[in-house]
């Protein structure tokens, strides 16, 4: 009897047992399904330049330039009901810069050196576990005294099963106008016309008081239009590598030059440059990163391109992060450019009537550049300075040399909070 | 674009494949994978250099950055 009694309190226990059991989240986080602001940056840099092949003064001339800018990056997320991770990204930026080239798009050097650039933008994206994939869309605006855009993208990712390859694809579009500031040489003289009275087909009179055509603020724009479909494609290669291809195809069309760039052709007359409407640019890169040991990784990138201009270009870049702790790290870096010239491209006096298209802008040159540096890379666990939410300190410094002569000195903070 | 020029971006498209046996690797496994050091794009402190490189330079795009529009950039 007490056998009995016991087997059936052993199995009454074993039911308990069973129907107590808590379904686990796959998961075993809290997924927020409020707006929660997931982490801000704040990026801002220094730039500086110098160098004697202005293209504003005909590939003369000085190159010298700074910029500051400063940009601050919002990430919002959120779940829905059915699982689906919403994130938004805000950006706003603001660039300031005074370029010593600038003042001589009037031909007495009296213009104005400096310029500001503001460029918000916004993206939105969704990630579906289940089915691996993140989809999303952004919109962005640039605007200048004399440059506007209008920007807007698409973009769709795919995971494998195993999580050891990811591929991208993104397709983008923007609408720009430039506006055709010439320099003041070159600006048609204003017309005047006198008051008068017109009289119509019909015989109807009416007085027309007259005005002046091309005043200063009837500057016309000119469209610019880019269209871009970017791939990449990562794969894990096994416990300490990883490697990324990236692909894009940019098709341009519209004005494509500045307006304020002059042109000393070998007669010593002066012209503004003039580009083909359309150029079609395919880049073609690769990532390789590798972790060696413990304490080294090799981050190393190379990239081909080629366009309808005539211009190919190699660049590859070294860098090495030395890991002193598991939470802060010092990356020497190199990176080699090297590009031919572009078909329309000729120094200062050398072009003659019989070119078609023509510049003298040495950013389309044949040189080659070097630039070297340092980054410094902070992530205690406890924040920076204590502050748990402050997370993230990277600086970076480089020296930029081209064989044109021009050098270059850039600087860049990023302070991330989490 | 030349003969030449298509078989070198051929080359390059297909040279991760070739050259490296690709070992399934487990996510428990991928503690160095998933360092800061290893990802694999540009940093976002590079933003200004990018931004530079694109103005400076003919070439432009192939690294996650922007390949022209929406400046007054090449």
């Amino acid at each position: 009897m007490r056998k009995i009694c016991l087997t059936v309190i052993g199995i009454y226990l074993l039911f308990l047992n069973a129907f107590s059991q808590v379904k686990n989240d796959s998961t075993g986080t809290y997924k927020n399904k409020n707006l929660k602001l997931e982490e801000v940056n704040l990026i801002s840099g220094y730039y500086n330049q110098n160098g004697n092949h202005s293209a504003v003064t005909g590939g003369i001339g000085t190159q010298q330039l700074s910029d500051v800018s400063n940009i601050i990056q919002l990430k919002f997320i959120r779940w829905d009901d059915y699982d689906r991770k919403h994130t938004t990204d805000i950006e706003a930026a603001l660039d300031h810069h005074t370029a010593a080239s600038s003042a001589f798009v009037s031909k007495t050097g009296t213009s104005g050196k400096g310029g500001t650039r503001f460029y918000p933008s916004v993206n939105w994206k969704t990630e579906n576990e289940r089915h691996r994939t993140v989809s999303g869309f952004g919109l962005s605006y640039s605007a200048e005294y004399n440059y506007h855009s209008l920007g807007s993208n698409l973009n769709f990712s795919k995971t494998s099963k195993d999580k050891n390859r990811e591929f991208n694809a993104k397709a983008q579009v923007f609408l720009d106008r430039v506006k055709m500031i010439l320099p003041s040489e070159l600006v048609p003289a204003p017309t005047v016309i006198q008051p008068r009275v017109i009289t119509s087909a019909s015989g109807r009179t009416s007085y027309f008081a007259g005005g002046i055509l091309g005043k200063d603020d009837d500057i016309p724009a000119s469209q610019r239009n880019t269209f871009m479909t970017s791939f990449s494609l990562s794969q894990v290669i096994n416990r300490n590598m990883q490697i990324s291809l990236l692909a894009d195809g940019v098709l341009q069309q519209g004005y494509l030059g500045l307006p304020f760039h002059r042109v000393y052709w070998k007669d010593g007359s002066v012209h503004v440059e003039k580009l083909p409407s359309q150029r079609l640019k395919l880049p073609v890169g690769l990532r390789l990163n590798y972790f060696s040991g413990d304490h080294v990784v090799f981050r190393t990138y190379y990239r081909f391109y080629t366009d309808s201009w005539g211009l190919t270009a190699h660049t590859a870049s070294l860098e090495v992060p030395l890991k002193i702790t598991s939470f802060l790290s010092v990356s020497p870096f190199y990176r080699y450019y090297k590009q031919t010239a572009i078909d329309y491209f000729a120094a200062y006096g050398k072009h003659t009537s019989a070119s078609a298209y023509y510049t003298s802008n040495y950013d389309y040159s044949a040189f080659k550049s070097d630039y070297v540096g340092i980054n410094i890379r902070m992530t205690p666990p406890k924040g920076i300075l204590g502050i748990r939410a402050f997370n993230l300190m990277e600086v970076r410094a480089g020296r930029y040399i081209q064989t044109t002569g021009l050098t270059a000195n850039n600087v860049s903070v990023n302070l991330r909070f989490k | 674009m030349n003969k030449k020029t298509w078989i070198r971006l051929g080359m390059l498209l297909s040279l991760p494949m070739a050259i490296f046996g690709c070992m399934p690797v487990k996510q428990y496994m991928k503690s160095k994978l998933n360092d800061g050091e290893m990802e694999l794009s540009a940093r976002k402190v590079e933003r200004g250099e990018m931004n530079f490189q694109a103005f400076r330079e003919g070439a432009s795009g192939g690294n996650g950055g922007k390949a022209g529009g929406g400046c007054g950039c090449n």
